[in-house]
């Protein structure tokens, strides 16, 4: 087997690495995207909502506009889980025997890194987001036509989720597990 | 961490920033002070104030106003907006926003002693007292009569407690006793409240030292205006100025030998901040200074809403509704007295 021929030389971290089963690293991945693209999102939203909340006192009229950042902020949680669904698609079970084949890692470490990529795009993009949006909120407070301007910002802020989503669609479209024979 | 405080900020403190950028939203404008300063009588004054934030306070006043019943009601505005804060704050912004009244606690704190060393009635000094320095036993402090007794009967209580270790004597309280009294226990309170904004850190802390940094200047400049020609020594004029801002610890030593204000000013156009502050004075005039500082004050204080989650906009919040009730006040006081040419020699425009 070609993996035990690379042991002899190998260290013992990563003995332990490759030891650990493909089926491992997809369900991480899988949990880490949708579970890291909703922390994303929520701590945006945190952020943005306090601020709203405290301004909209003062001035009602920003409540309905300024919406729209919760909003870019949900959308991160929406990319996690839709991708989440993809890479639970694709985990497959294999054989036995192919468990370790370096296809199989292969597919493993495959569906492992797109959903941290997912992940972590996300959560910085929700992060984003939402420090974007308090303050538009307490500028759109005192001066009304800032409102869009700011929001131009957000929306560059929310093409980075969307950067990891695409990434990590491409990297997932790779995982391929050796066929049942 | 600095530059990371947008990540928690607003878990504790977003909801009461936006609150308070809304107060801030509702400062009287400089269209506002000119059509204040355009008003014939108190009465004038009273209608135009009723469409700013001020009506529902004023609007319940009878017919004859004083000057006093107005700045009276202004300032309960700004009291209540500070209760409602307070009581939605948590820590550590709760302890924040109570140093920013022990200013005002110190202030009662004299004027209750020096109003008894002047035999007033009591109950009459303390409707002068300021709502914000108000604390449970204040009116005792009529009974004492040097300073150990005052701070053992009344003041070991208060938060003002730990700042009366510098001043602790047993000498009668007299005037000039009484102003070191008060410059001590101020220089205390700034050098308190300036070490726990840099315990705070981040953004705060750098907002607060420049403010605060100002306050104390000022105050020191203040001080040597005042005690040139008095019986005040060097040494003890060096000792009622705080230990930080620009000033510490070189324009100290200068400060202190100072004698008049040409020497003041020589000392204070070495520091480039304050060069514009004196440049606006021509020489041997100090009666524009305390317009100049304030307006100085009110730039700062302005550039403090510029950033964003940080507590520093509570603190210019607090100052800069102040400065617009004394604002008020001398606007009030103008018309009242028929002298309305001289209303713009104090009146400092926030927007």
């Amino acid at each position: 087997m070609s993996s035990s021929a690379m042991l002899s030389e190998a260290s013992s971290w990563s003995r332990a690495l490759v030891k650990i089963s493909p089926y491992t690293f997809s369900a991480v991945g899988i949990a880490i995207s949708i579970g890291v693209s909703v922390l994303g999102a929520a701590w945006g939203i945190y952020i943005t909502g306090s601020s709203l909340i405290g301004a909209a006192i003062k001035e009602p009229r920003i409540t309905s506009k300024n919406l729209i950042s919760v909003i870019f902020c949900e959308a991160v949680a929406i990319y996690g889980v839709i991708v989440a669904i993809i890479l639970q698609t694709k985990l497959e079970s294999v054989p036995q025997a192919s468990i370790y084949a370096p296809e199989s890692l292969r597919a493993g470490y495959a569906i492992f890194a797109s959903g941290i990529i997912v992940g972590f795009a996300n959560l910085v993009c929700g992060l984003c987001v939402g420090i974007i949006g308090s303050s538009c909120a307490l500028s759109d407070a005192q001066n009304s036509t800032l409102f869009v301007k700011i929001l131009v910002i957000e929306i560059f802020g929310s093409a980075l989720g969307l950067f990891g989503v695409i990434v990590g669609i491409i990297m997932s479209a790779q995982a391929s597990w050796p066929s049942k024979v | 961490m600095y530059g990371f405080e947008a990540l928690t900020f607003n878990i504790h403190g977003g909801y009461l920033e936006a609150i308070v950028r809304g107060h801030r939203a509702r400062l009287l404008t400089a269209a506002d002070y000119n059509n204040l300063c355009q008003c014939e009588t108190l009465e004038d004054i009273k209608m135009h104030l009723s469409a700013t934030e001020y009506g529902p306070y004023l609007q319940n006043e009878p017919s004859p106003l004083h000057t006093t019943t107005i700045v009276e009601k202004c300032t309960l505005k700004l009291v209540d907006d500070y209760k409602h804060m307070l009581c939605q704050a948590t820590e550590p912004l709760s302890t924040f926003l109570e140093y920013i009244t022990y200013g005002h606690m110190i202030d009662n704190v004299v004027l209750i002693v020096t109003g008894t060393l002047h035999e007033r009635d009591v109950q009459e000094l303390l409707e002068k007292c300021h709502p914000l320095g108000m604390f449970d036993s204040i009116a005792s402090l009529a009974v004492a009569q040097n300073m150990r007794e005052l701070y053992r009967l009344v003041l070991v209580d208060t938060p003002l407690a730990p700042y009366f270790s510098d001043c602790i004597t047993s000498e009668d309280l007299d005037d000039m006793n009484i102003e070191i009294m008060r410059n001590t226990l101020y220089k205390a309170y700034l050098e308190d409240f300036y070490k726990f904004c840099q315990k705070l850190g981040g953004a705060t802390a750098e907002i607060m030292s420049d403010l605060l940094a100002f306050e104390a200047d000022r105050r020191a400049v203040n001080i040597t205006i005042n005690s040139i020609g008095t019986e005040l020594t060097r040494d003890d004029r060096k000792k009622l100025y705080s230990n930080f801002g620009l000033l510490y610890p070189y324009g100290h030593e200068e400060l202190a030998v100072s004698e008049d204000i040409d020497q003041v000013r020589a000392v204070m156009e070495k520091y480039p901040p304050y060069q514009s502050i004196f440049a606006k004075l021509s020489f041997g005039e100090s009666q524009m200074l305390d317009k100049a500082f304030n307006e100085e004050e009110v730039k700062r204080l302005c550039l403090a809403f510029d950033q964003q989650f940080h507590y520093a906009v509570f603190f210019a919040y607090m100052r800069l509704r102040e400065q617009e009730v004394r604002n008020l006040m001398w606007i009030s006081e103008c018309v009242a007295q028929n002298q309305k040419s001289r209303v713009h020699d104090s009146v400092v425009f926030i927007f």
